[in-house]
């Protein structure tokens, strides 16, 4: 068994509404930046031990499936690293 | 007959909902989450509040509470099942009821009475009303945005299963009616039966007459009588 950390970085679709999104640019804007746009996206870092990065990419990807990301509304992805 | 009204920790609508059950002649009591489903229960409530602080999502923490097994079961076996706002999203994130309840176009947090239209007489929930019927409900979220892909949307409003959409005082669908950027307006809808069933508005909150307001939400419960 290694130790693997997945991260899974979940973000809504591309064009889903994201109000906070919205918010922070104009924020931004009045603080004087110049910027086209603003995506937000949360991530999460999970240590576990697996067999191969394969295992720890598939038993991250269920917990995305599962809990940490809403199909209805979100995408993600998961990137996995020996810790 | 007995309505269980699930109390996950930080729902704060289960009082209330037992409450106006009563007064609509319905027998209810509060269940708390982890003790399961009483087996004989004939109804289902979950209840408005912050369940779990609507910690990842609103509702993705109660979603998976081992209790909502037995509700999917319970609304399988058919009996009704009503989720009220932190109930509906719970009921989304359950996939007890397509699409997904998030984060208001607005970004805030909208506590107003709204105006709803009956979309579908022809359900449990809707039997007290008229289809076209303009009824006063409160609404109280944050996340109250309902999502659904665009052919998903299709196949709900197809199949009927729209229960209510925003409107103004006089029953139009418009925008301006629209308090959290609902696709198509939608306040509340269907399962996949019809006695399954979430709504973001407050029936329970529009049912008491002491609180001075308008009792349109009487119709809603009285689908448990």
């Amino acid at each position: 068994m290694t130790t693997y950390t997945a991260t899974v970085t979940v973000r809504l679709k591309r064009g889903v509404l994201d109000p906070e999104a919205e918010t922070t640019k104009r924020a931004l804007e009045r603080l004087g930046f110049e910027l086209d746009a603003l995506r937000s996206a949360d991530q999460f870092e999970v240590d576990l031990d697996a067999e191969s990065a394969e295992a720890a990419a598939d038993r991250a990807d269920e917990m995305a499936e599962r809990l940490l990301a809403n199909p209805t509304i979100h995408d993600y992805d998961v990137e996995v690293a020996e810790a | 007959m007995t309505v269980a009204v699930v109390t996950f920790g930080g729902s704060n609508c289960d009082r209330d909902a037992v409450r106006a059950l009563s007064h609509v002649g319905v027998d209810a009591e509060r269940v708390w989450h982890e003790d399961g489903l009483p087996s004989d229960v004939d109804g289902v409530v979950l209840p408005g509040g912050f369940s779990y602080g609507d910690y990842l999502r609103a509702g993705a923490m109660a979603a998976h509470s081992p209790i909502m097994n037995d509700v999917r079961d319970a609304a399988e076996d058919g009996v009704p099942v009503l989720g009220v706002c932190n109930g509906a999203q719970i009921g989304c994130e359950s996939k007890l009821t397509p699409g997904a309840f998030t984060t208001n176009a607005s970004a805030r947090f909208q506590c107003e009475s709204v105006h709803l239209r009956v979309e579908n007489a022809d359900t449990p929930w809707t039997a007290a009303y008229q289809e076209g019927d303009v009824i006063e409900i409160p609404i109280a979220h944050g996340e109250g945005r309902f999502e659904i892909g665009e052919e998903r949307y299709d196949d709900l409003v197809a199949e009927d299963r729209v229960l209510f959409r925003y409107c103004d005082a006089d029953g139009n669908i418009i925008e301006k009616a629209n308090p959290n950027g609902s696709r198509g307006n939608v306040a509340g809808i269907l399962g996949d039966r019809e006695t399954v069933a979430v709504m973001m508005p407050h029936p329970e909150r529009a049912s008491l007459p002491d609180l001075g307001r308008s009792v349109d939400g009487q119709g809603v419960l009285s689908a448990f009588v």
